[in-house]
């Protein structure tokens, strides 16, 4: 694979996706670990890690998603005809539990009234919103959509059918949680909140191997939807093996109560491996067999205009997540909550 | 649904819906942090804890109405792509830039609103947060400002050739910077800030109509209506800028919008009214000459009539009243403003008196209903097209079934997220009153803080 514009557009985007992919996760996670706990009368012990960490951040964490599908127009416009014809109620769903749960988090937070159905709805749409974002990537490997006579249709008996796709939707729900609760386990510790540490290590651990082990029932699950797909995969072994070795590390750590932090890398690790290993080998495909990289492609010009945006963004985007993080993540003081 | 499914109409009018409750939210959330920084400004140039604690107050409101002015910026965003794939696949190929900058202008607002809101106490020199405020000024602008250049674009596409359907020769910045731009962004940009002011200064009114005599609602008033004064005044002057950007480029929107039918020189310009079968204006008030001057400066400026459009290419022409809505709200807010600031000004005459404070309080939501107008007369003048002389609506729209459910699904979600905005305003602020808020921050009535 050559590097031209096709692969620089593309993996501009999907670097925003992960990053979607990590900060959302840790998102919904919380917001489900919050409900659950609130039910089993366990919140007080991690009520705060929560709230602190996710007030400040939870603008930003939708903006990711928004850069990633306006980006992808953008870059690729033909997906806007072909996704967006076909993805319209699946779609809307996603746009109606992000809508949820944006505002009711807001409104519960600066409303400054607590509530049971605000923090059900919070919960909730945390599992349900992976849930329905990742029947985009399930599509993608082709056999839902059909066109006939020009118009692209979405194949609802077999999307709800087919066990690739639930296992996918499993798959999400699990990495959700473990990546969450591995990130507040992290960020617990730097509180030197040690009750709040104890219960989410534990959730870290309980939901570690539901997701690699979902991850390779997904792997195979692949096998008999898309075989080029899964060969291609094959190919590159190795990659899904950086991914399982720092799972494999990542629980190490957590196990032995060390090194939080590394653990939580670790976990990014993990799925930024296996992340890139799925979309590197998907190519040039973006839906099978319809749509690749290079037919769907913008003109030169648009692609040049692009990336010369996203550098400039980037220069400024940086700083301002560094400070942030610094402000928000990184200030010891902040996080023990004496600021 | 007892109409035909028409993918198309309905398309319209979800797209329609989504943008009316957006644009409510989009345009706050481009006016008031501006308001916020000139009052956390004016607190610390006046060493005034008040207009502090008006930032304060102003964002801490704000951050609810941003929260759904995201929301439902990503669901317009998806929408687009979901209901509009045939124009979003041209779009992504012409006018992908400025959609994909705005995403970065947003990006960074919502960095530093996250810090801003989180850091009131955190820094010993209050100069050092105030800074942290003009970054959200900024990107919230540059926001309206990107996302109008791409509506801008529907209404003057250029930058493209188009040979035999396939769209070459693409120069994203010609088709940025089209002729609609320059008037478009201004008008956008600068009534955010007046309706914002409006909205602010209506909840001083109330609160003084209702008999709470605090001088920090004053100061509320006095800040908001010098504002508004200042920005009416801009917009009056854009507006007069893109009445002649319409003559020049959408002759057939400027006609539509006066029931011009006559091509001639020396148009009157006219208002209200009804329009019989046969296109006979009746009940309305001429204005001579000014529909020339307004297109082209001149009284002897020839205004091309509806006639001499093919029929089929002509917006409805309802429009003439949302255009009135839009012309005749404006002056109002600029009479009022600049009422008060006059009265205000003269020592003797009492700007507070209450038939002033009722008008400024009735300028929040008419200053509102004027940015609705606004939108649905630009947005339903341009019809048929999507992309003027390019593609139509109906090119553009989906195929797909299910739109009328999709209607029936979002209508609900934005009257639930409508109405507990609301409650969750209400109870904010009702809880915790000016009054209430003052006293413990320890802040005198005349502004200063108390030695303790």
């Amino acid at each position: 694979m050559t590097l031209n514009y096709e692969v620089v557009g593309i993996t501009v985007l999907w670097t925003f996706l992960y990053g979607y992919l990590i900060v959302a996760s840790v998102d919904f996670g919380a917001g489900f670990f919050s409900y659950y706990t609130k039910r089993t009368k366990k919140n007080h012990l991690i009520h705060n890690i929560i709230q602190r960490y996710l007030s400040p951040v939870w603008e930003v964490t939708n903006v990711f998603l928004v850069f990633f599908f306006i980006g992808i127009v953008g870059f690729f416009p033909d997906t806007a005809y072909y996704y967006g014809t076909a993805l319209l109620v699946p779609g809307s769903v996603a746009i109606i539990l992000l809508a949820i749960r944006g505002s009711y988090y807001a409104f519960a937070t600066y409303g400054a009234k607590e509530s049971g159905l605000y923090n059900f709805l919070y919960g909730a749409t945390g599992l349900l919103i992976p849930a329905s974002l990742t029947t985009v990537l399930t599509i993608s490997e082709g056999g839902y959509v059909v066109v006939e006579d020009g118009n692209v249709r979405l194949q609802y008996g077999e999307l709800f059918g087919s066990l690739y796709s639930w296992g996918v939707v499993i798959l999400a729900i699990v990495s959700v949680l473990f990546i969450s609760a591995s990130f507040l386990t992290y960020y617990a510790s730097r509180a030197k909140d040690s009750n709040a540490l104890e219960l989410l290590r534990k959730y870290a651990l309980i939901w570690s191997f539901p997701s690699i082990g979902m991850g390779v029932i997904v792997f195979f699950l692949l096998s008999k939807r898309n075989l080029g797909h899964f060969q291609n995969m094959m190919d590159i072994w190795w990659v899904f093996a950086i991914s399982f070795v720092a799972f494999i590390i990542a629980t190490y750590l957590i196990w032995n109560r060390r090194n939080y932090g590394t653990a939580f890398v670790m976990v990014m690790i993990q799925y930024f491996a296996a992340f890139f290993g799925y979309g590197a080998s998907h190519l040039p495909y973006l839906l099978y067999p319809y749509l690749t990289i290079y037919d769907g492609f913008t003109n030169e010009s648009m692609a040049i205009a692009l990336i010369i945006a996203f550098i400039a963004g980037l220069l400024l985007l940086i700083p301002s997540l560094y400070l942030l993080m610094r402000l928000f993540l990184f200030d010891a003081d902040y996080v023990e909550g004496k600021k | 649904m007892f109409l035909e499914y028409d993918p198309v109409l309905y398309s319209r009018i979800l797209t329609a819906l989504t943008l009316a409750f957006h644009v409510i939210f989009a345009t706050i959330g481009v006016g008031i942090p501006l308001m916020i920084a000139i009052a956390e400004w004016m607190g610390i140039k006046r060493n005034d804890p008040h207009y502090t604690l008006m930032a304060r107050r102003w964002a801490r409101g704000f951050v609810v109405t941003v929260a759904v002015g995201v929301v439902t910026g990503t669901a317009i965003g998806l929408q687009l792509s979901l209901l509009w794939p045939n124009f979003m696949q041209a779009a992504g190929h012409t006018i992908g830039l400025p959609m994909f900058m705005e995403t970065f202008a947003f990006f960074f607002e919502a960095i530093f609103l996250g810090i801003y809101l989180y850091t009131w106490d955190r820094f010993k020199s209050k100069l050092k947060h105030f800074l942290l405020v003009i970054p959200i000024v900024i990107g919230a602008t540059a926001s309206a400002f990107f996302i109008s250049t791409v509506n801008a674009f529907m209404n003057a596409p250029q930058g493209f050739e188009l040979v035999n359907g396939i769209l070459t020769d693409v120069s994203p910045l010609s088709a940025m910077f089209n002729p609609a731009t320059p008037t478009k962004i201004s008008h956008v940009i600068i009534t955010c800030y007046l309706t914002s002011s409006f909205i602010l200064g209506a909840i001083a009114a109330i609160n003084l109509l209702k008999g709470k005599n605090h001088v920090y609602h004053k100061k509320v008033l006095h800040l908001t209506m010098l504002s508004a004064a200042i920005f009416a005044i801009g917009t009056a002057v854009i507006g007069d800028l893109s009445g002649k950007y319409l003559h020049e480029y959408q002759p057939e929107k400027l006609a539509a919008a006066e029931w011009h039918f006559e091509t001639e020189r020396e148009a009157a310009l006219i208002l209200g009214g009804i329009l019989t079968e046969d296109n006979e204006v009746r009940g309305a008030i001429k204005i001579p000459y000014a529909l020339s001057i307004l297109a082209g400066g001149t009284p002897d400026t020839v205004v091309v009539g509806l006639n001499d459009f093919p029929e089929e290419e002509l917006p409805p022409l309802w429009i003439h009243y949302a255009f009135d809505v839009m012309v005749f709200i404006g002056m109002y807010l600029a009479a009022i403003s600049i009422l008060f600031v006059v009265m205000n000004w003269m020592k003797k005459w009492n700007a507070f008196n209450r038939p002033l404070l009722w008008a400024v309080f009735a300028g929040g939501p008419l200053s509102m209903l004027a940015i609705q107008s606004g939108w649905f007369f630009t947005e339903v003048g341009r019809q048929p097209w999507i992309l003027n002389q390019v593609m139509t609506v109906a090119e553009g729209a989906t195929t797909s079934q299910h739109v009328d459910i999709m209607l029936v699904v979002f209508a609900i979600l934005y009257l639930v997220l409508g109405v507990t905005c609301v409650k969750v305003l209400r109870r904010m602020f009702k809880n915790n009153p000016v009054e209430h808020e003052l006293e413990e921050r320890g802040i005198t009535h005349s502004g200063n803080r108390k030695a303790n």
